[in-house]
């Protein structure tokens, strides 16, 4: 035989096609109808938002990767990814600078100061919104666009405020009367309950998207769409978004009401907000969730009750982005703690 | 069909790497011409090797004893061709060392040793006898593993066995040599179980076969009927490993082998289909194990092919034979792809436990460079053995060496599903070798 050059390595000599881009890319490719569709709702200024976000998060990874003699791996798409995920969690008449100033730091101190892809302890793209929530909260929260052929609280009621926030402004309302009926107008009254029962009949503009909210987040229809998608590809499993929005369903329906236990309304709490692309596409981000099933079981009810805890409780009408940010951070407990059983462990020797 | 459903158990975890068994499954198995010289290596078994008792310039005939085992746990080696001694020393072995061989040059009359006779009276002979056959006759498991069998067959007396299992799930992707010798040798690889029966007397015995070889299934069947052994013949749903022992126990019987336990601990011991046809011919024909089938396969080798080798034929050989290597043929494996082992010399011998030839293009090897980990937990739901691979690699990689002693590093069975499964292609089962090297050279410190 002649000479030629084996190449040796260990076992296996064979691998799937899978390959860390193509993930990426796909994953990207599965945010697109929420991406398409938030044009439509919210016009061509949330394109500019999407595009801004993406630009800012590519170039900013190649710089820093660039300044550190790094190979440069943009063509991942892993930063694509999570300038497409900021851009998803803004409003969409957000000015220019905000989304670049979010992928910056979303990028720059939420993923590469830790090492880059694989070692980022939190979600770099939430972490970049919370970063534009506490310093610029206007900008972060105030809705003026309506979407196409719909009201930004989802209800024939111009008010600026999503179906959460109204949600929560008229509840607020019916606990006052409660605790001292006296100083609240009953006209107040009337229409805090008006609205509660005009939000819990939107379904159908929540499921399609017809309501004001962050550009990415608002149709649950497009979301599934892609969530499918990645289901279908084993890209992401049920066992985090089941158990994440599982947990927001029982616990709002206990607790969401006004009238006692069991008085909440979960579906609309499913339906309202950013818990599908939460659910779905966030708290499923593989390096920021746990690696086992059963520590993914957890993660998944740990993030419902710290969303259903702030929406309900806390100050802010949604609860999403700091549930799985906090959940993040106890990953390696988690995956400590939620070890696989090893094949004949459970046997007595 | 419901019960042939209820029968499809299965092992948690496990992986789906594309067959390619239709390159060889219908290519009859061909006998290779022996080569003009063959290299015997002294160790081809996994225990203690044995010692040469021939010298150089010696002639021997096939099946002549070539050395002497030098404990319990070892085999003796056979000469695979009539000729002459021509040398003993140190020569490449496949395993990648250096090993001590026996070199004959055949001298083309292909003689057999007269010590190879039919023994008409062999199903009278004692448990102790049979045994005695089967180590002269230096069998080693055919699967890979190559465990000297007369040991695997001397269970203590406080580990009854009750459940034989014959291993034909052949799970490796490409090989088809033990599916070929079930179609063309089911008699005698019934006749070789019926003996191991014999000396063990289970309880319950199954035949174990993949169901993407159900015309195996059917032969085997009637293997059974007609040598009159009482097994059980189950399709096994396909699946890697399925053919690895404790998943196949598994599988069977739904006991776990405990952990660092070893099947006969749960009552079971599992034999290779190739190893219980070699039982047969060492305790009927007193015939020694000097060939075995190997699938020359891989889209490299422009031929593939079932072949009939002597043990010690180089595999240069074997593949002059299929018509060379391709252009862009990059790796040379002995074994499956999944398992085998890669080769840098094709000048190495077919020992044993060679069950394939297998030659990988470039295309086919799909050579990666290793990127980052990114956490997508693929390798851990691939792990038949309940492990974290990743967390495993990391921990071996930073020598944090006890640490992945607690995680379970030495339950790592080898079998590859993680490092298939791995996006970010990382050298798993490396890292995995290497903490189990390292442990074990610890421990041997220890005493």
């Amino acid at each position: 035989m002649e000479q030629r050059m084996w190449k040796v390595s260990a076992s296996p000599h064979l691998n799937d096609k899978e390959s860390i881009s193509k993930i990426m890319w796909l994953v990207a490719a599965s945010l697109a109808p929420a991406g398409i569709g938030a044009v439509y709702f919210f016009g061509a200024h949330a394109a500019w938002v999407i595009f801004w976000a993406v630009v800012a998060a590519v170039g900013t990874e190649a710089a820093i990767q660039k300044l550190m003699g790094k190979p440069v791996t943009v063509s991942d798409g892993s930063a694509f990814v999570t300038g497409l995920l900021l851009a998803y969690n803004m409003p969409a008449e957000s000015p220019f600078w905000l989304p670049i100033i979010g992928s910056i730091f979303a990028i720059g101190l939420g993923k590469q100061i830790f090492g880059g892809l694989g070692y980022n302890p939190m979600n770099p793209a939430l972490l970049g919104r919370a970063f534009l929530l506490a310093s610029w909260p206007t900008h972060m929260t105030i809705f003026k666009t309506a979407p196409h052929g719909g009201t930004i609280s989802g209800i024939d009621v111009e008010t600026g405020a999503t179906p959460l926030n109204l949600l929560k402004l008229s509840q607020d309302v019916l606990r006052q009367v409660k605790i001292n009926p006296a100083e609240v107008p009953a006209q107040k009254v009337a229409e805090a309950t008006e609205h509660i029962s005009k939000l819990y009949d939107a379904y159908g503009n929540l499921f399609w998207g017809k309501v004001g909210g962050c550009l990415g987040e608002t149709s649950v229809f497009l979301l599934l769409l892609g969530a499918a998608f990645l289901l279908y590809k084993r890209y992401i499993d049920l066992r985090i978004p089941v158990s994440y929005i599982g947990t927001v369903a029982l616990l709002t329906w206990m607790f969401g009401g006004t009238d006692g236990l069991f008085t909440g309304n979960p579906l609309f709490h499913v339906l309202a907000g950013g818990l599908i692309l939460g659910a779905f596409f966030m708290a499923t981000d593989m390096v920021t969730s746990p690696i086992t099933p059963k520590g993914q079981w957890a993660f998944g009810i740990g993030c419902g009750v710290i969303t259903v805890v702030i929406r309900l409780i806390g100050g802010y009408p949604e609860g999403v982005s700091y549930s799985i940010l906090l959940m993040n951070l106890t990953v390696p407990l988690l995956d400590r703690w939620a070890k696989p059983t090893i094949f004949g462990g459970a046997a007595k020797k | 069909m419901g019960l042939s459903l209820s029968l499809r158990k299965t092992f948690k975890g496990g992986v789906h790497p594309p067959e390619n068994k239709e390159l060889t499954e219908h290519k009859p198995i061909e006998v290779l011409p022996p080569p003009s010289t063959v290299v015997i290596p002294v160790q081809q078994h996994i225990g203690a090797p044995s010692e040469p008792v021939v010298k150089a310039g010696d002639s021997v005939k096939i099946g002549d004893r070539l050395t002497e085992p030098t404990g319990f746990v070892s085999v003796p080696v056979h000469a695979t061709v009539s000729g002459t001694v021509k040398a003993i020393e140190a020569r490449p072995h496949p395993l990648g060392t250096e090993v001590l061989s026996i070199v004959i040059e055949a001298d083309g009359e292909d003689a057999w040793s007269d010590a190879v006779q039919d023994d008409p009276n062999y199903e009278s002979l004692s448990a102790d006898e049979m045994r005695q056959r089967i180590r002269d006759a230096g069998l080693a498991g055919m699967g890979g593993a190559a465990f000297p069998t007369h040991v695997k067959l001397s269970p203590p007396p406080n580990k009854p066995i009750d459940t034989f299992i014959l291993n034909g799930a052949e799970c490796e992707p490409y090989l088809t040599a033990d599916h070929r010798l079930m179609l063309e040798h089911a008699e005698e690889i019934v006749l070789g179980m019926k003996l191991i029966l014999q000396i063990l007397q289970p309880k319950q015995a199954f035949i174990g076969i993949e169901d993407n070889k159900m015309d195996a299934v059917e032969v085997m069947k009637k293997a059974v009927k007609q040598v009159g052994v009482d097994a059980k013949v189950v399709a096994l749903p396909v699946k890697y490993p399925q053919g690895a022992e404790k998943q196949l126990i598994k599988a069977l019987t739904g006991r776990e082998v405990p952990r660092g336990g070893l099947p006969m601990d749960v009552g079971c011991l599992v034999q290779n289909v190739g190893t219980a046809r070699a039982i047969y011919h060492a305790v009927a024909k007193r015939r020694p194990l000097v060939e075995r089938v190997v699938t020359v396969t891989g889209r490299g080798v422009k031929e593939q092919k079932n072949l009939l080798v002597r043990i010690g034929t180089p595999f240069s050989h074997a593949l002059d034979y299929c018509g060379g290597v391709t252009e862009d043929a990059v790796k040379l494996i002995m074994g499956g792809p999944m398992m085998g082992i890669a080769q840098f010399n094709p000048e190495v011998p077919v020992i044993k436990g060679t069950s394939g030839i297998l030659v990988l293009t470039e295309r086919e090897a799909r050579l990666r460079e290793p990127g980052v980990c990114i956490r997508c937990g693929r390798c851990i739901e691939a792990c038949p053995m309940g492990l974290m691979p990743t967390v495993l690699h990391s921990l071996v990689n930073n020598k944090r060496f006890d640490e992945a002693k607690e995680y379970g590093v030495l339950d790592c069975i080898e079998c590859g599903s993680c490092a298939f499964v791995c996006p970010a292609k990382l050298p798993l089962v490396h890292s995995m070798k290497w903490g189990k090297m390292e442990l074990g050279r610890r421990m041997k410190k220890a005493g």
